[in-house]
């Protein structure tokens, strides 16, 4: 291409020729529509967690009984390996990615992401490596050294189930990282003009925080793995100390990553929640930049705290000192979001719907999980929990009650704008009960389990603890039972549901102003903003979404070369 | 009569508060503290747990009140109140974590010095002079003829060439051939693990017992008498210096008793200090994932009533090891292969030999 031509294709703006209609087979394909690969992820995903989710449950049944009497030692270490590596990278990761790709574009008024064959890349990188991390398990020889894969252990176990863990994580998280290039530069370039940034919708802001996290922290965990690569398959010893290396830099390497993961994975959902509540609540969010601001300060902490994973493992004392306050300060900014959330319900009009129900039940179980998070971080605390399961209770009440039932409260509310159709109400709820039941009851009683002395990952333990395993054991089946209705609901609506009309909760937000499904291009004209995107109970601000949609026609959509 | 609302919020923060106080002390999670640490480390989790039952019931509660109180009537669609914020509320729920955390990153810090996490090399002082405060005689020697900081002495490689000698913890090690390394990154220090108790510090530990962690045992020497066993022995009472590493992959000492955790790593040394106060049998847990037996590597601490039981029980293994393969062992560890010598110990500490077997296929393979 010549110059000129180049300067031309960079300033078009970013609009891939699209047919007049969906077909269903346009889902199965290369799209590059924006809600086409939304859903892409968000399907995708939801298929890893029933497999994360049945693995989960092969855990837990082994884990019924004091003997290892259901699976072998090592299948039983691939199983909780793969289950996590499953969950973390294949579902919830994916999933924010799908609802920032479905909503970002509509709640800013593009017409779609900036880069949208960047976009199509990002997602189809992802059921490879899933099949590629699953079909380990068929060649018999499944990574098996835990999410984590800490060498030495991850160099003497399978070579070929390991490699495969590499490849796959570092394919993920590839992925993730193109992700975030497309959404901090729609974020930023595409909002239609009248939208300054304290005009976004919080999702928005959640989603910059994220993405700034990922473009940080997920180059560092590449170049863990590819030094761990090297060690496993060429002979180095970068973390090997028969030759010299040391096992520890791997572990800060690998928490640089995995600890903001944890907001990478968490933060969209904040973002989410701070959507939902408001709607379903009537009223404004309480305390719109704090909530905003504090996304980012807990991007920014969420960098400075990574060696409280590594309280055990040989850091100075003055390092753990500094790491303890970090951290605990991390519990300041994630205060101010849930007292903001209380408040925005507190004297509301509120609809004990599904979505509600679910955004409810994040509250109440999130609290659980930041409030152990906070006794981690103290460190002689910690290093009696340490790898006990009152972290494996703690990580599941943050990334179970916080992400996933952020997930479904997000699949709930904003259904009816992907589908044009309602969820049923009655089997919405009956999913609701029983999940935010199943959940306690598996992982409320692991606190006791690990304060009284049992570790984790292990396939057999003392009998002592029998009785509290058992709880934990029935309540990972009602999880995993609570999914059915949820899956019927969902198929079942998509065909035959009762029409949602546009703007089935009478949100404000600029998503709910164009149709359901939103037509091809999201909106026929720049949509203005008529109202903020959350001014309800504010009288005078009735909105009338055709003057959102129709005032100044021809008024031309921002690109990526117009200014912030 | 009506009460007014402010009694209403006083007397529910009232029996927040109390509720809290009460689950605080009365929690049970916690097995028996076995350690002087322990306690202190009880004390930290207690007033955790009060404030955190606290923040719970305050949340869930406002939670399900706000989910009867304010639902939805049928037919009102109407919006609530447009109260979109309020700087004092949001100043006072910004500081009232930021105290909460604050003191708790206090106290945490002082149950860390009391149990000796400082260990006294950090950055305040010179640090010769106070490695050398808590370094045995033999490496107070060493370190005292060399001066700058910069050369200052590998105290980690004086402590694993110390422990090399003694015989059984060299044939583990030999066995993979793994260097030991200077343990931590910081101003030249050692391991920031948890050394002795402030009180304590510079005063030499009453008894030095080092350990190797491998797949799926703990070897446990003693310096003082060349003793190996595989089941750990202190005296109640007296401050018991573990020194630890790793010969094949990561391992964690555990004693949940003692409220103590730390990493054993190949290649490094590390360590660390409690004064058990408890007479009794407590499972010694491996806590990092070692491998597919890894739920399999415990044994068993036995903290001595007395000092005399302790010294008759070291008595005993003396009796026994100079009876038995162990001085074998001790006199020429070279000449069993690695799977001999531990085929003995595994057998006394109750790890089937199909396990070691496995292990070093495992090893082959790579
Ligand atoms: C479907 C319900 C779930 C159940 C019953 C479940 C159960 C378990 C159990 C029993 C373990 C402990 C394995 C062990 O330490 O031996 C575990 C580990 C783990 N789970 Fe889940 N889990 C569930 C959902 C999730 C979700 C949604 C996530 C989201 C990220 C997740 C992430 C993890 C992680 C990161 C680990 C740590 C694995 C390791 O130690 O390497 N789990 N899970
Ligand atoms: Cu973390
Ligand atoms: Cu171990």
């Amino acid at each position: 291409m010549t110059q000129a031509q180049l300067e031309k294709t960079a300033n078009n703006p970013p609009h891939i020729e699209e047919p007049e209609e969906r077909h269903w087979r346009d889902f199965f394909g290369f799209s590059t529509d924006h809600k086409v690969i939304g859903i892409q992820y968000l399907v995708t995903s939801f298929i890893f967690y029933c497999i994360g989710g049945v693995m989960a449950d092969l855990v837990r049944t082994e884990l019924r009984t004091p003997e290892v009497d259901f699976v072998s030692p090592e299948i039983y270490n691939s199983l909780f390996t793969l289950h996590a590596t499953i969950m973390i990278f294949l579902w919830i990761v994916p999933a924010g990615a799908g609802f920032a790709n479905y909503l970002i574009p509509l709640m800013i008024g593009a017409r779609d992401m900036a880069f949208p064959r960047l976009n199509a890349v990002a997602f189809w990188m992802i059921p490879p490596a899933g099949i590629l991390l699953i079909a380990s398990l068929a060649l018999g020889d499944a990574p098996d050294a835990g999410w984590t894969s800490y060498p030495p252990l991850s160099l003497v176990t399978g070579q070929v189930g390991q490699g495969i863990w590499i490849m796959s994580v570092l394919l993920l998280g590839t992925s993730s990282i193109l992700g975030a290039i497309n959404f901090l530069v729609t974020i930023l370039k595409m909002r239609v003009p009248s939208m300054g940034v304290h005009q976004m919708p919080l999702f928005c802001w959640s989603m910059l925080a994220t993405s700034a996290l990922v473009l940080i922290s997920t180059p560092v965990l590449a170049g863990a793995l590819i030094l761990l690569g090297f060690d496993l398959l060429a002979g180095t010893t970068f973390f090997n100390p028969t030759g010299g290396g040391d096992p520890v830099v791997y572990q800060h390497m690998f928490w640089f990553y995995s600890h903001p993961a944890v907001y990478i994975m968490i933060l969209p959902f904040f973002g989410a929640i701070s959507e939902i509540l408001p709607v379903h609540a009537r009223k404004p969010i309480f305390g719109y930049k704090a909530i905003a601001y504090s996304s980012l300060a807990i991007s920014f902490l969420g960098l400075i705290v990574w060696a409280h994973h590594m309280f055990t493992s040989g850091v100075p004392g003055w390092l753990r000192m500094f790491f303890m306050i970090t951290t605990m300060i991390i519990a300041v900014p994630t205060g101010i979001k849930i007292f903001g959330w209380l408040a925005t319900i507190w004297g509301g009009k509120i609809s004990l719907n599904s979505p509600m129900i679910f955004a409810m039940g994040f509250l109440g179980t999130f609290v659980i999980g930041g409030i152990s998070g906070v006794m981690l971080a103290a460190v002689p605390f910690d290093i009696h929990v340490h790898d006990t399961y009152f972290v494996v209770a703690h990580l599941h009440y943050v990334l179970f009650g916080g992400s996933v039932l952020g997930i479904f409260a997000a699949i709930y509310h904003w259904f009816p704008k992907m589908t044009g159709r309602m969820m049923n109400e009655f089997w919405g709820k009956v999913h609701a009960v029983l999940t935010i039941v199943g959940l306690n009851m598996t992982f409320l009683p692991m606190h006791k389990l690990g304060l009284m002395g049992m570790n984790r990952r292990i396939a057999q333990y003392d009998p002592k603890f029998t009785s509290l395993n058992e709880i934990c054991t029935y309540g990972s089946y009602i999880l995993a039972i609570s999914t059915l209705p949820f899956i019927i609901n969902a198929v079942w609506s998509w065909w035959y549901g009762p029409k949602a009309g546009n703007n089935p909760w009478r949100g404000l937000t600029l998503e709910w102003m164009t149709t359901s499904p939103p037509e091809i291009e999201n909106f026929e004209k720049l949509p203005v903003l008529a109202t903020g995107p959350y001014d309800y109970g504010v009288r005078e601000k009735e909105v009338d979404i055709q003057a959102v949609l129709n005032i100044e026609p021809g008024e031309p959509y921002p690109t990526i070369e117009s200014g912030v | 009569m009506k009460i007014p609302s402010s009694i209403w919020t006083l007397l529910i923060g009232v029996v927040l508060t109390l509720l809290s106080l009460w689950y605080g002390q009365n929690h049970g999670l916690l097995p028996t503290a076995a350690t002087d640490e322990a306690v202190l480390v009880d004390g930290l989790f207690n007033a955790m747990m009060i404030v955190s039952t606290g923040i719970f019931l305050l949340v869930e509660g406002i939670l399900i009140y706000s989910a009867i109180k304010y639902r939805r009537r049928a037919g009102d669609n109407e919006d609530g109140p447009a109260i979109e914020g309020n700087v004092p509320l949001e100043i006072l729920w910004t500081a009232i974590p930021a105290i909460i955390v604050l003191g708790i990153s206090v106290y945490s810090f002082e149950v860390y010095n009391d149990i000796g996490g400082f260990d006294p090399h950090s950055v305040h002082e010179a640090p010769i002079v106070q490695e050398s405060m808590t370094m045995p005689g033999a490496a107070i020697a060493a370190t005292l003829s060399d001066t700058p900081p910069s050369t200052s002495p590998n105290l980690n490689q004086e402590k694993s060439d110390e422990a090399m000698q003694d015989p059984a913890t060299a044939a583990v090690r030999n066995a993979d051939q793994i260097p030991q390394k200077r343990n931590a990154p910081g101003v030249g220090s050692v391991a920031p693990t948890i050394g002795g108790s402030p009180e304590r510090a510079g005063l030499p530990p009453e008894l030095r017992v080092n350990v190797t962690g491998l797949q799926y045992a703990w070897l446990f020497t003693y310096p003082d008498t060349g003793i190996t066993t595989g089941e750990l022995h202190v005296p109640v009472g007296r401050e018991v210096q573990i020194n630890m590493t790793a010969n094949d992959v990561i391992h964690a000492f555990w004693v949940p008793e003692f409220r103590l955790k730390q990493d054993a790593i190949p290649g490094r040394q590390s360590e660390i200090r409690f004064t058990p106060r408890l007479a009794g049998t407590y499972d010694l847990i491996c806590a990092e994932l070692c491998g597919p037996y890894h739920g399999a590597m415990n044994t068993k601490v036995v903290v001595e009533e007395t000092q005399e039981a302790y010294d008759a029980w070291m008595e005993e293994q003396l009796v026994a090891s100079s009876e038995t393969l162990n001085q074998a062992v001790a006199v020429n560890p070279t000449d069993l292969s690695p799977d001999e010598f531990l085929t003995h110990y595994t057998k006394e500490m109750g790890i089937q030999p199909e396990i070691i077997n496995q292990v070093h296929t495992a090893h082959h393979h790579q």
